[in-house]
């Protein structure tokens, strides 16, 4: 009588050492044995990040995502979108994220409950039904240290008492009769620059991709615009659903309902035609000598256009050679870290001080007898500037109608390395 | 079994009894299997407690169906019993031990207790454990008060009702009593958990909750019964037509909620019923933007396969789209005056065009799914020129997670072969990262090879010369075979990328020279010429070369080009013949041919090589290398017996061999609609629907047509659509002279051509060939006949009053929703109304066939002109109320009712349970602290007034309200009807008097047969007046409006723009009442009534009066 059908049939998650330690199923249930499929894909990978997303088995396709070294592997018994899926599942870790501070294995199995529940009102048959985080707060309270002891004393529950409204509102993000003492509206312009530098230090391509993350707490149904003194910039967009499109279109102003919490507002990309200034450069010197068990190690950092803002939280990570045994370097600031096993240098810098530039000097240990590795190791860099945004994105003014209140009005920039990758 | 009782209620208990009475059987025989086993065995008990439980209850619930009590309460109250029989139990496994501490919490009497024990429970279904054992223990926790208990019951019911049928069928009139719930929200999760127990016998049960979740006022349940749609659909799938009809309701759903999953519903269970969609299709497009994102998803896909079999192709010629077109079509949707013939250069449909339009601001959305099939959407249906839109929103979800960063890239992979050139700007987009997964990078090198051209390849050799040094070495070879590619697609460069992978050839890693080595052989194949010193460097490097690919390789290019190599080549198998033995399979066949290749070229030198090497293969272990061997040896070594075949060898070793195309996996891919997942794993998956070709003609555009809504049009038709309804009906005539096939299809022809000229918004009718306007002509044939049936049939009427009584059972299914939309919109236009109506007719006089024929009848109809056609045909019958007053009166107020409120309207319906009554709506509201009990009627009077009483309500809690419907026969007086409301202490005394209005129903009649009703009805059964009427209600609107305020009666099309007609009949002994206002100069009207009842033809005529007297 089994009729294929669409959508998500079960999920399992899989941790790092192939333990199915949890299981849902949405529909009639599905052997566990079908992750054996994936398990053989898992064992083929190199690496945990390598497993194919989409695995086709016999009777069943297996769409994976691999967040926090879960799996979260959705078993599908026909034709869908495999992004729709995809996306889903990512949505499911950000909920539990969001509940749960961390989505950890020990996480998911303490909460095993909520989880559960979560997972019943997120998919019905297999469809999303409520992904929206503030309706799913509505029906299922996040646990909090405070709850839970609450619920112990007073046997009370997670489940909300009240049935939600928010699915039936024209508004499907916003709870109804929300209220604060204080109003207050908080939006941070973040910046992440992806770039990658050539060997000789010249810049091979370089973009910057922003969001607008907003955390707002407004009494009653806000509506607020948001406008930009240099709305150009913005090249390719996306929106929160709550921003309406048309207003955006015609007068490049951001107007919106805001859900109640935090979210993203609003996620852009400044083109990459524009010459992006790099903050930072890095002078490397890194050498191995055929036949020599020795290699040489030299790392600088130095702040570069940074329009008199500080380089901070600088963090390098180095995957070096195999061929590498050991490293003896010696940094003229912060600590560094080489782990022989997976070949990882990385060296939590902090802030730079343009005055004494920090570097990492010295030499590496080479297996005796191998050749000489054919690659120089790729160097990623972290940072942060604060008080910043890179493409120079500034918000004009923020206004709110709908509500007699006056509301505290936030904004913070920043901007941070995103992929940001020097060749050596 | 109580008859007072709401209609569609008795319905499921009438399909629930049968149901039951299995149960029992099967309980019965439980309990005496029990009996007799009880003292023999104890590991029976179980088994056969569990039977008795559900028997129990079961025999509970049966009794309590009328409304009593839960079954599930009851089962509760017997708990101790069960719990005492059971004591004896814990003899299992030391699992079920556990269990069993679960089963006592559950079955205790504290909430929280219990509650933990479903938390465990919950906690052992997901780790995968059995918890089956305790569905006894569980399921009767069904109906507990506390939420939590009850959605954790929830999830193990569906998750083990499929296990344990009969006892989950306890639950289920749980969930049937949730589906009445006041609350939507409770209704939905009660439709969701119903259809989600995948027992096969409840099927019955959860169609009718379908059906009636489908017409529910909550957008919310609707949504809900949309998913349910799909389950029931796998769970049973014979009830797929009846499906389809609801599917078919809810895609009329105006609902941005229910948009997204009906659409979902409708791609499961009935993918290919595109007619279905032609109504609903500009809708859709004008929802999208509102829909939740999912839904976006579904409807986005729905409609690309719709688009592609509608619309012509908009890639034929490039750049013609007119804006003009768009621009008239947004002026309106009615004064399409194309006059587009095939000759023409192409037009786009402007629905194509809305379509695009309306999905491109999705391409900003959040959710890369739905920006993937914008994407997809735009690929497969834009011009040419259009799709260049996507790319950026495309290569702005490659900043997303890897495993969307897979899909996307995949995509853009396919369209990059086809399409360099939307994606050459963003080429540095897809460089690679070292932190990039594997999959990720080739793909990323897969596009990039894609994008190469001469301008850019310069840029693109660079970048892959960083790549070739990674440390992963399945990537460097990904790079090399990339670097292949770009040398044979673009001339320019063939040499410097041969001569960077000669260089290669030095390379310290075996993956990279074995992956050089077979490109640099399929380069040199592609032009050998001025490659000899390739081929010799090759031949140095052959020592230290020991992957079998590469050696195979190097050993073939020898052999097919040793005429330019001679010396190095003989010595080249020399080396071979020494170490042959130890070699694996591949080199050994290439070595047989090298061996063979220099035997014919070059036997003196090689001869005794060849030899020595033949006789090694001979004795090989492997038969394929003897059977070259074999081959071979008879082919090149004349003897006597072969001598024909070997004068060809040369030919046939030597022949000149076509080089191999170096060309991209994602080449074929395009033959899978982007996005799906079969393009991801580029074979067909299980339900992938392919997309169609463009169709060569478009199919009729006018399909798509919507009626719009114009409360003027359709209070009054004007004159020149009266004139036309006279030739109309002679169509008719001929349909009802029961003609043959085609006649009829020629009489449907004439009427659509009447279409034509008549309106100038239609198309003319040069697609009638059409198979959905042949589908609606027949249709309208159909439903033609089935109401001038009923037009007999209710002229006859005595015979008449029967036949409804046998026909309500089948009619409530449909009023129902007929209540509900004219309840939703409050400007109910009379057509659709009609047309609704009389699609109900022809479910009660025809079959189930002629169901779906109307149906698309009411779809496929082509616009104003025809409804109105198909109206002014329809014979006198109920129809919907024109108009649904508000105004609520007050049967009892919370003050004299002690905190109970009752207010009562009359919503205008026939009567579900005796068509002679008048239906009125009564809500009942509790304005007290506590909850009032045992809500009933009481004595009544007169006492011989025939009521339909509402089944008792049990309990209202405090604040709550319900409405309930009653059905009251007034005997066609406006005497009020007296009775008891109860409640458990108090009786209140209420009455129900009815405006004279109220007693009316609604009929459709022609003007012709208006006229012959009127002339009928002279003399002492005609009143009249003459009024003044107020100024601003000398417009035709205006005057239908108070008239239908006062009277619920049906419009009747006027030929005369100063009279206004207006037809009903009594509710009670059904006599016409026929009302006729005439406007005359100087703000004058006379009002006519005719009607054999006098009596009421005055209280009408006074109430007219007064309505339209009024400013």
């Amino acid at each position: 009588m089994q009729f294929p059908a669409k959508m998500i049939h079960s999920l399992f998650l899989v941790n790092s050492s192939g333990d199915i330690f949890l299981e849902k199923h949405w529909k009639s249930v599905v052997s566990r044995s079908v992750c054996d499929y994936f398990f053989e894909a898992q064992e083929r990978a190199s690496e945990p990040e390598n497993v194919p997303p989409v695995i086709p088995t016999p009777h069943h396709y297996l769409i994976s995502v691999l967040r926090h070294r879960i799996y979260f592997v959705a078993v599908i018994q026909s034709e869908v979108p495999p992004l729709f899926v995809i996306e889903f599942l990512h949505r499911v870790v950000d909920t539990f994220q969001d509940y749960f501070g961390v989505c950890t294995e020990a996480a998911i199995k303490d909460n095993v409950v909520v989880v559960y529940e979560l997972l019943e009102e997120m998919l019905d048959n297999g469809f999303p039904l409520a992904t929206e985080s503030n309706i799913l707060k509505e029906l299922i309270k996040p646990p909090t240290i405070l709850r839970t002891v609450v619920n112990t004393i007073t046997g009370s529950t997670n489940v909300g008492e009240q049935l939600p409204t928010g699915q039936l509102s024209v508004v499907p993000w916003r709870r109804t009769g929300v209220k604060y003492t204080n109003n207050e509206a908080y939006f941070d312009v973040v910046e992440e620059i992806d770039a990658i530098i050539d060997k000789s230090g010249s810049t091979i391509t370089a973009e910057i991709q922003g969001v607008i993350d907003a955390c707002v707490k407004l009494t009653g149904m806000p509506d607020l615009t948001l406008s930009f003194m240099n709305p150009r910039l913005l090249d390719d967009v996306s929106f929160h659903p709550c921003v309406r499109f048309k207003r955006w279109e015609a007068e490049r102003i951001l107007s919106f309902i805001p859900p109640d919490g935090n979210f993203r507002l609003l996620s852009y990309h400044v083109s990459c035609q524009n010459l992006v200034a790099i903050p930072v450069y890095v002078k490397h010197n890194i050498t191995f000598r055929e036949g020599s068990s020795q290699g040489r190690f030299e790392l600088t950092l130095g702040p570069k256009q940074t329009m008199g803002k500080g380089l901070e939280a600088v963090l390098i990570s180095s995957q070096l050679p195999r061929g590498v045994l050991n490293t003896n370097l010696n940094p003229s600031q912060g600590t560094y870290n080489f782990d022989p096993v997976t070949k990882l240098l990385s060296w939590d810098v902090g802030k730079i001080n343009p005055q004494k530039l920090p570097s990492l000097k010295g030499s590496m240990s080479l297996q005796a007898g191998a050749s000489k590795p054919d690659e120089n190791p790729t160097i990623n860099i972290q940072f942060k500037i604060q008080q910043s945004a890179l493409s120079g994105l500034k918000v004009n003014r923020l206004d709110m109608y709908g509500e007699k209140y006056k509301p505290f009005k936030g904004i913070k920039y920043m901007t941070k390395a995103g992929k940001f990758q020097v060749r050596t | 079994m109580d008859e007072g009782k709401k209609l569609h209620v008795h319905d499921k208990v009438f399909l629930s009894l049968p149901l039951l009475i299995s149960i029992i059987k099967l309980s019965t025989t439980a309990i005496l299997f029990y009996d007799s086993l009880a003292f023999h065995n104890k590991h029976f008990c179980t088994l056969a407690k569990r039977q008795m439980l559900s028997m129990s209850t079961n025999n509970l619930s049966y009794s309590d169906q009328g409304g009593t009590d839960s079954a599930v309460e009851v089962g509760q109250e017997t708990t101790p019993t069960s719990s005492n029989a059971g004591a004896g139990f814990g003899l299992f496994s030391v699992d079920f031990k556990k269990n069993e501490d679960l089963k006592e919490m559950l079955e205790s009497n504290k909430e929280s207790l219990k509650l933990e024990a479903m938390k465990r429970v919950v906690g052992l279904i997901a780790k995968g454990k059995n918890a089956s054992e305790l569905f006894p223990a569980v399921v009767k926790n069904v109906a507990s008060k506390n939420i939590e208990l009850k959605k954790l019951v929830y999830v193990y019911l569906v998750r083990y009702a499929e296990e344990q049928q009969d006892l989950a069928l306890l639950s289920i009139s749980t969930f049937q009593r949730a589906l009445k719930d006041p609350n939507q929200l409770i209704r939905a999760s009660a439709l969701r958990v119903l259809s989600s127990i995948r027992v096969p016998i409840i099927v019955p049960i959860m169609m009718l909750a379908i059906k009636e979740a489908a017409s529910d006022m909550s957008p919310y349940v609707r949504k809900t019964s949309a998913h349910a749609i799909q389950k029931l659909y796998s769970l049973d799938q014979d009830q797929k037509e009846l499906l389809i009809e609801v599917i078919e309701k809810l895609l009329k759903d105006k609902s941005t909620l229910v948009a997204g999953s009906v659409v979902m519903a409708f791609e499961e269970v009935c993918p290919d019923r595109i007619d279905l969609i032609h109504k609903n299709y500009r809708k859709l497009c004008n929802l999208l933007v509102d829909v939740e994102e999912w839904g976006q998803v579904v409807i986005i896909s729905m409609l690309t396969r719709y688009a592609r079999t509608q619309f012509t192709n908009p890639w034929k010629e490039e750049g013609v789209f007119d804006e003009r077109n768009e621009r008239a079509f947004y002026e309106s949707d009615e004064e399409k005056t194309r006059d587009e013939t095939e000759a023409k250069p192409y037009m786009m449909d402007p629905d194509h065009r809305l379509l695009l339009r309306n999905t491109k601001p999705l391409l900003q959305s959040r959710n890369t799914a739905v920006v993937m099939s914008v994407a997809q959407l735009y690929w497969h249906l834009a011009p040419k020129n259009e799709v260049s839109i996507i790319t950026k929103s495309l290569v702005r979800l490659l900043r997303s997670h890897r495993e969307v960063q897979y899909i996307v890239l995949q995509n853009i992979a396919t369209m990059s072969i086809q399409r360099k050139g939307m994606f050459e700007p963003y080429m540095k987009s897809f460089y690679v990262r070292s932190t990039d997964a594997t999959h990720i990078k080739s793909l990323k090198l897969e596009i990039l090879t894609s994008l190469a051209n001469e301008a850019n390849i310069s840029t693109i050799l660079r970048e892959f010369q960083t790549y070739v040094k990674s440390q992963d070495k399945q990537f460097a070879a990904g790079t090399i075979q990339a670097i292949g590619r770009c040398a044979t697609n673009i001339s320019e460069v063939t040499d410097t990328c041969l001569n960077g992978l000669v260089l290669l050839l030095s390379n310290r890693d075996e993956t990279v020279v074995a992956e050089s080595v077979v490109v640099i052989r399929k380069l040199l194949q592609i032009q050998p010429t001025q490659h000899s010193d390739i081929i010799k460097h090759m031949a140095q490097l052959f020592d230290n070369i020991t992957v079998p690919m590469a050696r195979a390789s190097i050993l073939w290019l020898m052999g097919e080009y040793c005429e330019r190599v001679p010396k190095i080549a003989p010595d080249v198998l020399r080396k071979m013949a020494k170490s042959f033995t130890s070699e694996e399979d591949i080199v050994k066949l290439q070595t047989v041919n090298l061996a063979a290749k220099l035997y014919l070229t070059n036997s003196k030198q090689t001869k005794l090589l060849t030899q020595y090497i033949l006789n090694l293969g001979k004795y090989d272990q492997n038969y394929d290398i003897r059977d070259r061997t074999r081959f071979i040896r008879q082919l090149i070594v004349p003897n006597d017996k072969n001598g024909a075949l070997s004068k060809y060898a040369h030919r046939i070793l030597l022949a000149p061999k076509p080089a191999p195309v170096l060309e991209s996996a994602y080449k074929d891919r395009d033959r899978y609609q982007l996005g799906t997942l079969s393009h991801t794993i580029n074979t067909k998956a299980s339900g992938y629907l392919e997309l169609s070709d463009w169709p060569a003609v478009a199919p009729d555009q006018s399909v798509r047509n919507v009626e719009v809504i114009e409360p003027v049009k359709e209070w009054a038709p004007s004159l020149g659509k009266t004139g036309k309804s006279k030739p109309a009906k002679s169509s008719d005539d001929k349909f009802y002279s029961d003609s043959g096939e085609e006649e009829e299809e020629k009489g449907s022809g004439s009427s659509s051509s009447e279409d034509g000229s008549s309106s100038s918004s239609e198309e003319s009718g040069s697609d009638a060939e059409s198979h959905v306007q042949k589908n609606s002509s027949q249709s309208s044939e159909e439903s033609d006949k089935s109401s001038s049936q009923s037009e007999k049939s209710s002229s006859e009427s005595d015979s008449e009053k029967k036949e409804r009584k046998t026909k309500t059972p089948l009619q409530k299914k449909t009023v129902k929703p007929t209540a509900k939309d004219s309840d939703s919109d409050e400007n109910g236009n009379i057509a659709k109304e009609a047309n609704s109506s009389s699609a109900e007719e022809s479910y009660s006089d025809s079959d189930s066939d002629s169901e779906s024929d109307s149906d698309t009848h009411t779809d496929s109809d082509s616009g104003t002109e025809h409804k109105k056609e198909t109206k002014s045909k329809a014979k006198p019958k109920v129809s919907g109320p024109a108009f649904v007053p508000e105004k609520s009166h007050d049967l009892l107020h919370r003050m004299t009712g002690k905190g109970l409120s009752a207010q009562y309207q009359f919503p205008r319906q026939p009567c579900l349970y005796q068509p002679t009554m008048v239906s009125v709506q009564i809500s009942l509201t509790n304005t007290t602290d506590h909850p009032l009990e045992q809500i009933h009627i009481g004595d009544r009077s007169p006492t011989g007034l025939n009521m339909h009483c509402f089944n008792t309500i049990e309990c209202l809690e405090p604040e709550a309200s319900v409405t309930v419907f009653m059905g009251i026969d007034f005997n066609d007086s406006t005497q009020a009807a007296n009775f008891q409301l109860c409640t458990k202490e108090d009786h209140f005394s209420v009455s129900i008097q009815p405006a004279i209005g109220e007693l009316l129903l609604p009929i459709t009649m022609t003007e012709l047969d208006f006229r012959k009703e009127k002339g009928k009805l002279l003399g002492m059964n005609e009143s009249s007046a003459t009024i003044t009427m107020a100024a601003e209600n000398m417009t035709s609107q205006p005057i239908s409006r108070p008239v239908a305020t006062v009277a619920n009666l049906g419009v009747v099309p006027s030929s005369q723009g100063n009279v206004h007609r207006f037809a009903g009949k009594t509710a009670s002994s059904r006599a016409v009442v026929l009302v006729t206002v005439e406007l005359r100069e100087s703000s004058t009207a006379l009002i006519t009534i005719n009607t054999e009842k006098s009596v009421m033809g005055s209280m009408l005529l006074r109430d007219l009066k007064l309505a339209l007297a009024q400013a």
